[in-house]
C-alpha cells in the first residue's frame, strides 16, 4: 500500500531522514516508533505530500505521491497538534471538511462515541484540549478510508477517551484498514500493532513484529526492548 | 477554491477584529463629514487615512491569520486539495473580508450623507477601490512573509517594516533622493520610483481622479505631465493591477516549495 523509497530530508542543517526506505502492506496496524526527533512525523508528513523530499520517493497504492494531490482522498489524517479556525463552531469545521472531500461520511456514530454531542454547536476556541483532540479524532475517522494516519492519537485524552479510541482502533483493522501510528506509550503499541518500524538518527533500526524485536534484544517487554536499543547506541 | 474561500471569509467575518475594523470606519467616515461638512473635503482627507491605513490593517491581518491559521492549513493540507487552491483561497478569504469592513463601513456614513446623489461619486468610488487594491496587495505581500518565516516574531518584524518602508520611509528616501541629486534630470527616475511602490501610486492615482494638482507634488506633476490626466489613471491602475498579481504568483510558488 505505501513503499518509501530511499528518502532523504534535511530540515536547515538537521539532517532528519538519511535514506530511510520501507513497504507497508495494506491491512493492520503499523507502528512507527523512535526517540525525540527521530523523524517519525516528516516520514507521516512525506506521505501526505506536506513535506517534500530532498531525494527519494513515495508511493501510495503504486504511484507515485510526488506533486500529486488527489491520492489524498484516500487517507484519513490526525495530526499532532490539533487547533482550528477559531471562530467555526465544531458543526461548521465537520461540514466543511465533509464538504471539501465530498463523499460519504459517519460522523454521527463517533460524536455519539466521543461524547461530542453538546459540544456541536460551541466554537472552537472555546474548546479544551482534549476535545479539541476528540473532534480531530472524529475528523479521521468518519471517512471511510483505506489508511489512516495517526500522529500521537493519545495526546491529551482522558483513560475513557482512549479506550474508545484503542476500540476504534481496534475496529477498522478488523475492516482491512491500514493503520499508521506514531506514540510514546508502549502499552498502545503492545496492545495495537502488528508491525512496528523504529526509526533511529532517521534510519529505520529496526522492521518486524513485536515478539521479534523482543527476541531480537532479549528482553521481556516492549519498553525496555526499546530502551535497551537506545542505551547500546547511546 | 471557493470553499477554503467562504470558510476562511466566514471564521473573520465573525472575528471581534473586523467588527473593530468595521466600527472604526464608521465612526471615521461620520467624524469626517461631520468636522468638515463637505464632500470633497471629506474625501480628500479620508485618501490621506486610506493610503496609510489599508496597507496597515491588511499587513497586520494577513500575517496574523496566516500564523494562527498555521494548523488548520496543515489540516487543508492532508485533504485532497491542491496546494494552490489552498493558500489562493485562504488569501482571497482574508483580502475579501477585509475590504468588506472597509466597503460597508465607509459606504453607510457616505451614503447617508447622499454622497450617491452628489458628483463626488466617482471619487468616492474610486477611493474605495484603491482602498481595496491595497489591501489585498498588502495581505499578499504580508502572506508571503509568513511562508517564508516560520519565526513568528521575525515574521512580524519583516511586516511591520514592509508596511513602515512602503507608507513611510520610501517618501523619505525618495525626498533625500531629490535633494541630492537635484543638478541631474530626476523625471524618469522619480516616474520609475513612484511605480515601485503602491501606497505611492495610489495617491498619484486619486489626486489625478481629483484633478487638485495642489496637492499632486512633485512625482503627481511629473505624471499629470508625462501621461497626462486620463493616460496617467490608467497607467497607475494597471500598474496597482500588477502590483496585486505579481505577490499572488509569488505567494504560490513559494507555497509549492514549503514544507509543513
Amino acid at each position: 500500500m505505501i513503499r518509501i523509497d530511499n528518502l532523504h530530508k534535511q530540515f536547515g542543517k538537521l539532517k532528519v531522514l538519511d535514506g530511510v526506505t520501507f513497504q507497508v502492506e495494506s491491512g493492520g496496524v503499523v507502528a512507527v516508533l523512535g526517540p525525540n526527533g527521530s523523524g517519525k512525523t516528516t516520514i507521516l508528513k512525506t506521505i501526505l505530500g506536506m513535506v517534500l523530499p530532498d531525494k527519494g520517493e513515495a508511493f501510495f497504492q503504486s504511484n507515485s505521491i510526488l506533486k500529486q494531490w488527489d491520492y489524498r482522498k484516500e487517507i484519513g489524517y490526525l495530526p499532532q497538534i490539533a487547533r482550528f479556525p477559531e471562530n467555526l463552531t465544531v458543526q461548521e469545521l465537520i461540514d466543511m471538511v465533509k464538504n471539501i472531500r465530498s463523499v460519504e461520511a459517519s460522523e454521527e456514530q463517533l460524536i455519539q462515541r466521543f461524547g461530542l454531542k453538546g459540544f456541536l454547536d460551541k466554537k472552537l476556541s472555546n474548546l479544551s484540549g482534549g476535545t479539541r483532540q476528540k473532534v480531530n479524532i472524529v475528523l479521521a475517522f468518519m471517512f471511510d478510508s483505506p489508511l489512516q494516519i495517526l500522529d500521537e492519537p493519545t495526546a491529551g485524552l482522558d483513560p475513557v477517551s482512549l479506550i474508545r479510541l484503542k476500540e476504534l482502533i481496534r475496529e477498522q483493522k478488523e475492516k482491512g484498514k491500514t493503520l499508521l501510528i506514531t506514540t510514546h506509550i508502549m502499552s498502545l503499541v503492545e496492545e495495537l500493532s502488528d508491525e512496528i518500524i523504529f526509526l533511529l538518527e532517521g534510519k529505520i533500526y529496526f522492521q518486524g513484529t513485536v515478539s521479534q524485536l523482543l527476541e531480537q534484544t532479549h528482553q521481556v517487554n516492549l519498553e525496555h526492548a526499546i530502551a535497551k536499543i537506545l542505551e547500546n547506541h547511546a | 477554491m471557493l470553499k477554503i474561500l467562504k470558510y476562511t471569509f466566514a471564521d473573520l467575518i465573525r472575528s471581534r477584529w473586523s467588527y473593530v475594523y468595521l466600527a472604526f470606519y464608521l465612526i471615521l467616515g461620520f467624524v469626517l463629514l461631520f468636522l468638515n461638512n463637505d464632500l470633497s473635503k471629506a474625501v480628500i482627507t479620508l485618501m490621506n487615512i486610506i493610503v496609510v491605513l489599508t496597507p496597515m490593517i491588511g499587513t497586520i491581518f494577513g500575517i496574523m491569520y496566516f500564523y494562527s491559521a498555521r494548523e488548520f492549513t496543515e489540516l487543508l493540507l492532508a485533504q485532497p486539495l491542491k496546494r494552490s487552491t489552498i493558500f489562493i483561497g485562504q488569501y482571497l478569504g482574508i483580502a475579501l473580508s477585509l475590504s468588506f469592513s472597509l466597503l460597508v463601513g465607509l459606504g453607510i456614513p457616505f451614503l447617508a450623507y447622499g454622497v450617491a446623489r452628489s458628483s463626488e461619486i466617482w471619487d468616492f468610488g474610486l477611493l474605495l477601490g484603491v482602498g481595496a487594491f491595497l489591501t489585498f496587495i498588502f495581505v499578499a505581500l504580508s502572506v508571503n512573509i509568513a511562508l517564508r518565516n516560520e519565526n513568528r516574531v521575525k515574521g512580524f518584524g519583516y511586516a511591520i517594516l514592509l508596511w513602515l518602508f512602503m507608507a513611510v520611509i520610501y517618501d523619505g528616501l525618495f525626498m533625500i533622493s531629490l535633494v541630492m541629486f537635484d543638478d541631474y534630470p530626476l523625471d524618469k527616475f522619480s516616474l520609475v520610483v513612484s511605480v515601485l511602490n503602491p501606497v505611492d501610486l495610489s495617491r498619484i492615482l486619486i489626486l489625478l481622479k481629483l484633478d487638485i494638482s495642489a496637492l499632486l507634488g512633485y512625482t503627481g506633476a511629473l505624471f499629470q505631465n508625462f501621461f497626462g490626466n486620463g493616460w496617467g489613471m490608467f497607467t497607475s491602475l494597471s500598474m496597482l493591477f500588477l502590483w496585486s498579481l505579481l505577490p499572488v504568483k509569488l505567494l504560490v510558488r513559494t507555497a509549492r516549495r514549503k514544507d509543513f
